[in-house]
C-alpha cells in the first residue's frame, strides 16, 4: 500500500528535510530534490568547502537548530531518494521536469510538497545594479557558504530582520560594517516589546546585535531614506537622508534588501490558487493551515507559501508530511499535530509584529526617479514603465510585461517582480492586490539547449 | 452605465485582424467600436512567433500576403513604430533530398507571384550561412521577407486605432449578438450594449461561437503553438529560419535572443490559456542545439504558448457572412496569421465601404465547407 505513495519534496531546507523526516517515519520513502549540493537550505546552508569555522562561527545562536537539522538529513539518507544539485524546473499533472549536473529527467510522483523558499525582496534604488551591490541574503551567502565577505567597507541598508543579524555576522566575523542604515523609524521598534510575550529570546538577541554593533562603533540610523550608491565601475560609496539632510558614506560594498518575497512559481506551475496576502504585500498560494495547497495532492511549506522564517518552516515542514500522510488514510499522531499548528499560530502572530517593526517603505517606490533602472535582465527603466502605463493604460502586471519586457528576462521577474508591482500600482492608482501578479512559465530557471531529454530519472 | 452605444462597425476581437481593420475604417471616417474579452493583441496576435513571411504560403494566399507585404515597411508611419520589423529574409532549410525537390517544386508553382525566391545549394548554404549544421541539404530564401515583434506590433495598432478615435473596449466580452432588422445589437459584460450598422467578427479562436450565432458552424479547432526563448546572445542569425516539412522555426531579435518554435503545448484547466509541456520544449531546444551549433550551451530563459485559431484546410475564413448582410468574418488563420493580418484589415474595411475587395477572398469564404460537404454529397 505505502509502496503506492510516492513523494516528491521538493526544496531540502527546514521545511524539506522535517517534511521527509514526518514521511520516513510513517514509513513513506519520499524522493527529495534540492538545488544545492548540501541540503539546510539558505538560511542553514552548509559550507562547500570545509574550514576551521565551528557551527557555532557560521550560524551563531542557531548553531543547535542548523546541525540538528542537517543530523536529521543525514540519518535520512538511506531511507529517502535524495537528489542534491537538481532543479526543478517545471511541474505539471504529477510529473516534475529536472535538471541534474546538466542532465535531464522527469519524476512523476503522487504527491508533492513544494518548499521552495524565498529570495530577498529587491527595490530598484539609484545605483543598485553596480557591482559591489549584493541582497542581504547574498551577502549573507558568500560569509555562511564561501567565507567571503563582500567588500572591505560594507554599509547594510534597508528593512527586516536580516538586516541586523547579516550586519551582526559580518562584524562577528571580522568585516568592516560602516553603517546600518534602516529604513524603519526608531519608533517602529518598539512594536516588537509586545514580541517580548511571544518570543523574548529572539527580540531579547535582536537588540543585542544592535547594542553589539553599536558598541563597536557602527553607525546604526533608524528612519533613513536611501538617496543613492555611487560609483563608476564599483561601489565607491553611498548617501542617505536623514530628516531632510544627505549623508555622504565611502564604502566598497552595499548589502540591501527589504525583507523576503517567497518563491512560488512551482506552485503556480502545478496549478494551485492564488490569494492576495497584505502582510507580505504578494500573491500567495492558498495555503491550509495544515500545509494543504488549492489542489489535492499538492502541499506546501515554509517561506514558498508566506515569509514566516526558519523556524516556522520546520513545523510546517513536518505539518505538511503529515497532512500528506493523514490524507492517505495512514494513522497520525493528532496531539502532534495540535501542538504544531498551535506553534504556528504562534509564530504567525509575532510574524505580524516584526511587519509593523520593518515597515515595507512604501514612500520610497514612490519617490524614485525615472532613470532608475527597474528590470536589469531587460535593462527598462522605472520612467518606462511609468509612461508606457500612462500611454497604454496598463493596469495588470502581465500586461505591463507584454508591453514594457519587465520579468521577461534571464530572472522572469524573481527579482524586479516585486518592484514592478508597487511602481505599476502607483502609476496606475491601483492597489498592489489590483495589479495582480506575473505568471509563471516554465523554466523557472535558465535552462542549457542541449539539456538531455533522456525521460525518467526515477 | 448602460447607454447604448451607436457605431457604424463593431469589431469583436482586437487582435492584430481587428485592430487594423478598426484603424483602416476609423481612416476611411466610419465610426469604430472594437470590443476584446481581454486586452488587445494578448491573444495569438501578441504571442506568436513573429514571423514576417510570404514564403511557404499556398499560392491562393499570395495575393493578400503581397498586400500586407508592402504595409510592414511603412509600419512607423501607419501606428506609431516600426515593430522592430526587419527585412532579414527567410530561409527555408531542406534536410532531405526529398525536401529539396519540395521548395523546388514551390518555387515553380509561386513563379508567377514574384517573391523572389533563390534556391542554394549544400555549398552555398555553408558558404553564406556558415552557422547552420552541416548536414542541411539546400535552402530557399525569400530575400524580401523578415520578422518582427508581436507584442509591440499587435498593442500599437490597437493604440492606433484608439488614437484615430475608435472606441476600444478591453475586458469586455460580448456576450450576446443577434441582428434586428437593419440593425446588429450587442450586449457586453459590464452592461455595455452596442449597436451598429456593420459586424465584424474577428475573434480568432473565439470566432466560431459568434459565427454560429448567425447560422455558420465551422469547423475551427484550437492549437498551441510554443516557444522558447534564450537570453540575449551576439548576433549570429542573420535570417529568419524556417524547415520545410516544419518541427523548428528560429529568429534572432535586435537585442540577440534567439526565439525557436516548432511544437505545441497544452491547454491549462482555463483553455483560454495554454502552456508549453516540458518535453515539447526541451525538444525544440535540442533541435534548435543541434541545427544552430552556436546554441549549444545558450540557456533558454522562458518558454510559452498561445491560443490560435486553426481551420482544416490551413485557410483561414475571411468575407462576408452568407447569412447575414452586414457581418464580415476573418478568424482562423491556422498559425499564419501575423505577416497577412495588416491587409487583412485593409481588406476588411474595403468589404464594409464598398461590399467588395479589391483582393481576391475566393479560397476564404465561410461556406467552402458546406459546398464541400455537397460537392461529395453529388458525387456519391
Amino acid at each position: 500500500m505505502k509502496e503506492r505513495v510516492r513523494p516528491l519534496i521538493i526544496g531540502a531546507g527546514p521545511a524539506g528535510i522535517r517534511a521527509a523526516e514526518a514521511l520516513v517515519d510513517a514509513g513513506i520513502k519520499p524522493v527529495v530534490v534540492d538545488e544545492a549540493p548540501l541540503g539546510g537550505g539558505q538560511i542553514y546552508r552548509q559550507r562547500i568547502v570545509p574550514d576551521e569555522r565551528t557551527a557555532r562561527d557560521l550560524y551563531g545562536s542557531e548553531a543547535g537548530k542548523a546541525t540538528a537539522l542537517h543530523k536529521t538529513l543525514a540519518g535520512l539518507q538511506d531511507r529517502i531518494d535524495y537528489r542534491p544539485r537538481t532543479l526543478a524546473w517545471n511541474i505539471r499533472d504529477n510529473i516534475a521536469d529536472v535538471m541534474t549536473d546538466g542532465r535531464g529527467g522527469r519524476i512523476p510522483f503522487s504527491h508533492v510538497i513544494l518548499s521552495t523558499g524565498a529570495t530577498d525582496r529587491v527595490l530598484p534604488i539609484p545605483g543598485w545594479t553596480l557591482p559591489g551591490v549584493f541582497t542581504l541574503g547574498g551577502a549573507q551567502i558568500a560569509l555562511k557558504s564561501q567565507g567571503c565577505a563582500i567588500g572591505e567597507q560594507i554599509v547594510f541598508l534597508g528593512s527586516g530582520p536580516l538586516l541586523y543579524l547579516v550586519a551582526w555576522q559580518y562584524m562577528k566575523a571580522g568585516g568592516h560594517v560602516a553603517a546600518v542604515l534602516d529604513t524603519a523609524p526608531l519608533s517602529a521598534k518598539f512594536h516588537l516589546l509586545r514580541g517580548l510575550l511571544l518570543y523574548p529570546g529572539i527580540v531579547v538577541r535582536g537588540i543585542r546585535y544592535v547594542a553589539d554593533l553599536m558598541a563597536r562603533g557602527v553607525k546604526v540610523r533608524f528612519g533613513i531614506e536611501p538617496v543613492r550608491i555611487e560609483g563608476d565601475t564599483q561601489v565607491k560609496g553611498l548617501v542617505w537622508r536623514d530628516r531632510g539632510t544627505d549623508h555622504h558614506i565611502a564604502c566598497d560594498a552595499v548589502g540591501y534588501g527589504f525583507a523576503l518575497r517567497s518563491e512560488t512559481q512551482l506552485a503556480d506551475l502545478a496549478g494551485c490558487q492564488f490569494v492576495f496576502d497584505k502582510r507580505d504585500r504578494a500573491w500567495q498560494p492558498v495555503c491550509d493551515g495544515a500545509g494543504r495547497s488549492s489542489k489535492p495532492g499538492i502541499y506546501l511549506a515554509g517561506d514558498g507559501v508566506r515569509i514566516s522564517g526558519a523556524d516556522s518552516a520546520e513545523l510546517a515542514g513536518e505539518r505538511a508530511g503529515l497532512a500528506l500522510i493523514e490524507d492517505c488514510g495512514f494513522p497520525v499522531d493528532k496531539v502532534r499535530i495540535e501542538v504544531l499548528e498551535r506553534r504556528l499560530n504562534r509564530v504567525q502572530r509575532f510574524r505580524g509584529i516584526l511587519e509593523q517593526a520593518f515597515p515595507f517603505p512604501e514612500s520610497l517606490v514612490r519617490s524614485l526617479a525615472d532613470d532608475v533602472l527597474l528590470c536589469r535582465c531587460e535593462e527598462v527603466s522605472i520612467g518606462n514603465v511609468r509612461s508606457s502605463a500612462q500611454k497604454f493604460d496598463i493596469t495588470d502586471l502581465n500586461r505591463l510585461k507584454a508591453l514594457t519586457r519587465v520579468g521577461m528576462g534571464r530572472c522572469q521577474g524573481r527579482v524586479c517582480g516585486s518592484g514592478a508591482a508597487e511602481i505599476l500600482a502607483h502609476a496606475s492608482g491601483r492597489s498592489l492586490e489590483d495589479v495582480g501578479r506575473l505568471r509563471s512559465q516554465p523554466p523557472i530557471k535558465p535552462l542549457p539547449l542541449d539539456l538531455s531529454s533522456d525521460g525518467e530519472a526515477a | 452605465m448602460n447607454a447604448v452605444v451607436v457605431t457604424d462597425v463593431a469589431i469583436i476581437g482586437g487582435g492584430l485582424v481587428g485592430s487594423s481593420a478598426a484603424l483602416a475604417l476609423r481612416r476611411m471616417g466610419f465610426s469604430v467600436v472594437l470590443l476584446d474579452k481581454g486586452f488587445c493583441g494578448a491573444q495569438a496576435s501578441g504571442v506568436n512567433y513573429g514571423g514576417v513571411r510570404r514564403q511557404g504560403r499556398p499560392p491562393e494566399q499570395i495575393p493578400l500576403s503581397q498586400r500586407a507585404h508592402a504595409i510592414w515597411p511603412r509600419l512607423r508611419e501607419v501606428i506609431g513604430t516600426d515593430g522592430e520589423f526587419i527585412r532579414s529574409g527567410h530561409l527555408k532549410l531542406a534536410r532531405t533530398e526529398a525536401e529539396m525537390a519540395s521548395l523546388e517544386a514551390y518555387a515553380a508553382r509561386v513563379s508567377r507571384h514574384d517573391l523572389g525566391l533563390e534556391l542554394i545549394g549544400h555549398n552555398g548554404l555553408r558558404e553564406r550561412f556558415p552557422w547552420i549544421a552541416d548536414d542541411v541539404v539546400g535552402a530557399s530564401l525569400c530575400a524580401g521577407d523578415g520578422h518582427a515583434n508581436p507584442r509591440i506590433v499587435s498593442a500599437a495598432f490597437a493604440h492606433a486605432a484608439r488614437m484615430s478615435g475608435a472606441q476600444v473596449l478591453e475586458n469586455t466580452p460580448v456576450l450576446h449578438v443577434e441582428k434586428v432588422s437593419d440593425t446588429f445589437h450587442m450586449q457586453a459584460s459590464g452592461g455595455a450594449e452596442i449597436r451598429s450598422r456593420f459586424l465584424i467578427n474577428s475573434a480568432g479562436a473565439w470566432a466560431g461561437a459568434f459565427a454560429e450565432a448567425f447560422g455558420e458552424p465551422v469547423p475551427l479547432k484550437r492549437i498551441y503553438p510554443s516557444m522558447i526563448v534564450t537570453e540575449p546572445l551576439p548576433l549570429f542569425m542573420s535570417v529568419n529560419i524556417g524547415a520545410e516539412g516544419g518541427g523548428v522555426y528560429a529568429r534572432q531579435v535586435e537585442r540577440g535572443n534567439c526565439i525557436v518554435g516548432g511544437v505545441r503545448g497544452e491547454p491549462l484547466d482555463d483553455p483560454d490559456f495554454s502552456r508549453p509541456t516540458g518535453s515539447g520544449a526541451l525538444t525544440i531546444m535540442n533541435r534548435a542545439a543541434r541545427l544552430f551549433p552556436t546554441l549549444q550551451k545558450a540557456h533558454a530563459i522562458r518558454f510559452w504558448s498561445g491560443t490560435e485559431g486553426e481551420m482544416d484546410d490551413r485557410n483561414p475564413i475571411i468575407g462576408p457572412s452568407r447569412t447575414t448582410s452586414g457581418l464580415f468574418h476573418a478568424f482562423g488563420f491556422s498559425g499564419a496569421g501575423f505577416q497577412i493580418a495588416p491587409g487583412v484589415g485593409e481588406v476588411l474595411a474595403e468589404l464594409v465601404r464598398d461590399g467588395e475587395s479589391s483582393t481576391s477572398l475566393d479560397s476564404f469564404s465561410i461556406d467552402r465547407f458546406t459546398r464541400a460537404d455537397q460537392a461529395r454529397t453529388r458525387v456519391l
